[in-house]
């Protein structure tokens, strides 16, 4: 398949399932939202290290929002539902109460509840107070600027993560040029983020590595500078090979957030540098759910 | 199916326990039974028909016509359904309710919706004393759910109050919130004197400044953002406290009873 001079490589990306949740930070504008919600979706590119992967879905205006201030959707996947719940309290104690002005509610429902401020209300030392609206529980937490208000608990729901795919360049500024433009239409698709940096990973990883205490290394047979002495997977004129990794709440999300994606890279083409289109599997061994691109863009 | 219609032939000598009218226990009884259904009025047990003339057969709508505050216990432990009561309604109006909806279009004696647990119960005129407050010698009152009261309300509203909401658009009597464990009462009138007496937990929203005991302490003014929030869960009802222009969230703020636990709050609009 070829699209505007790109070829889509006949291959899939593999996925996994993980437990996702969603949260909606509040604050007195738009500005102070997101920097809480970019301190609570730091360091979480990957589960391999960061015990969760974290991204901001979306802006919401004050019509959106359960106290009709400007907020934040961020969502966090981890591969257990324990986990999630540690990586979701600890975020939200560390880098939503600590934010000046913010509020923090549940942005999913499910019948598995796990707590968002439910235990962050010991922070009050006994100050804190209950408040059940419209159903639902809050904790109002007396803190330094105000009051921190936040909904008890948030949902946890069955979910997928590590879909993904490569966009190989003839240099290094096309190919981040066509994943920066991938990013900005894959955002506007709900219910999925792209966790790595600016939602671009450069340091795709193959399972495994020569030195035994790695589980993962390098990725060599898309590296550019190994394709002399490495069995590479690249041909002679790609020079930039830059990956974007997808967790979505259903495969169905992520078919979408890859679609509009690779379909925003091959419309810049081959006349902006683009030559192929890969994605990143174990063979189909390790991950349940496949994402065949030229299905995709079928 | 037209509404299960109690109308009371006369004004009963005595009071009567109207508990066995509500939804739940009337749903799949045939008429004759309805009619054979024993009532205390007194020492004396009643049939239903003997009290009211009885007309149609949804027992999850049921009306309570030309009713008097003799009536007790309407919508006792009511679990679904609703109940209208045309007229005023006698004690213990939904004591123990767990869910469904009564509106009373008249007043309410004592004890209404004592310790309920969930539902609405709104009275479109006055309620007596003790509104949403524990059965003495009980240390629960209203668990949950919410009233709403147009008119007045007497003294002691939401005493040993647990959970829930009471709203009352005009005055509350004395000691209003008296011994609160928790649960909201907004009174959008005055207050009378002692409110907040005891109070454990709890939040009293007031319109107006309130004679406050000296054992509440004020706390200065401030923004809350959970104001909006609350109001916002008001805005299905056929209320003065559903109009956008009755709300705020800059109030005033007094901790108290000091001489309790002390972690009540009484927020005063300003």
């Amino acid at each position: 398949m070829i699209i505007n001079g790109v070829t889509i490589d006949k291959t899939f990306a593999e996925a996994f399932p993980m437990k996702a949740t969603r949260a909606i930070i509040t604050a007195q504008n738009e500005k102070w939202a997101m920097i809480s919600a970019q301190a609570m979706t730091g360091f979480a590119t990957s589960v391999i290290a960061c015990g969760c992967e974290a991204g901001i879905e979306r802006v919401l205006d004050s019509s959106e929002t359960p106290d009709g201030r400007p907020g934040v959707s961020v969502m966090i996947f981890a591969m257990g539902g324990k986990g999630l719940a540690k990586q979701l309290e600890t975020r939200a104690g560390q880098c939503v109460l600590t934010s000046p002005t913010s509020a923090l509610f549940s942005g999913i429902d499910s019948d598995k509840p796990i707590p968002l401020g439910k235990n962050l209300r010991y922070f009050g030392d006994g100050f804190q107070i209950s408040k059940v609206i419209g159903g639902k529980r809050y904790w109002r937490v007396p803190v330094m600027d105000g009051e921190f208000l936040t909904e008890a608990t948030t949902g946890q729901v069955d979910a997928v993560g590590g879909g993904n795919f490569l966009v190989l360049a003839e240099s290094q500024p096309q190919a981040l040029a066509a994943c920066e433009a991938a990013i900005e239409e894959m955002r506007k698709i709900p219910n999925v983020i792209m966790p790595f940096p600016g939602g671009v990973v450069r340091s795709g990883s193959k399972v495994g590595s020569k030195y035994k205490a790695l589980g993962a290394s390098t990725n060599d047979a898309f590296c550019p500078t190994l394709k002399g002495i490495t069995k590479t997977d690249l041909s002679p004129e790609i020079e930039s090979v830059m990956e974007i990794v997808i967790d979505g709440l259903t495969k169905e999300d992520i078919d979408k957030a890859m679609r509009v994606g690779i379909q925003a890279v091959c419309d810049l083409g081959a006349a902006n540098g683009i030559k192929r289109i890969s994605a990143g599997n174990y063979g189909g061994k390790l991950g349940p759910f496949h994402f065949h691109l030229q299905e995709i863009m079928a | 199916m037209t509404a299960l219609t109690f109308t009371l032939k006369l004004e009963p000598a005595q009071r009567v326990d109207l508990s066995p009218l509500v939804c739940q226990k009337l749903t799949g009884l045939s008429p004759v039974k309805i009619a054979a259904l024993e009532l205390y009025s007194g020492k004396r047990k009643l049939r239903a028909d003997e009290l009211f003339a009885i007309e149609g057969s949804d027992a999850q709508d049921i009306v309570i016509k030309n009713s008097t505050a003799k009536l007790d216990y309407i919508g006792k432990e009511l679990t679904e359904g609703q109940i209208t009561v045309e007229g005023d309604a006698g004690a213990y109006l939904g004591q123990g309710m767990k869910n469904g909806t009564i509106i009373v279009n008249g007043n309410t004696g004592i004890f209404s919706a004592c310790e309920m647990k969930k539902g609405q119960i709104e009275i479109n005129g006055n309620a007596g004393d003790f509104l949403g407050a524990a059965l003495p010698g009980n240390k629960m009152g209203m668990k949950g759910g919410t009233v709403l009261v147009k008119g007045n309300a007497g003294e002691r509203v939401g005493d040993h109050m647990r959970r829930g909401n009471i709203l009352i658009e005009g005055n509350a009597g004395d000691y209003c919130g008296s011994r609160m464990t928790a649960g909201t009462i907004a009174v959008m009138g005055k207050t009378g004197r002692y409110t907040g007496y005891a109070m454990r937990r709890g939040t009293l929203l007031l319109w107006s400044q309130p004679d406050l005991p000296a054992t509440f302490n004020d706390c200065g003014s401030h923004t809350l953002a959970f104001l909006p929030m609350l109001f916002a869960s008001f805005k299905g009802f056929d209320s003065k406290f559903a109009d956008p222009a009755a709300t705020f969230n800059r109030v005033r703020r007094y901790g108290g009873d000091m001489a309790e636990m002390g972690r009540g709050e009484v927020l005063v609009r300003i």
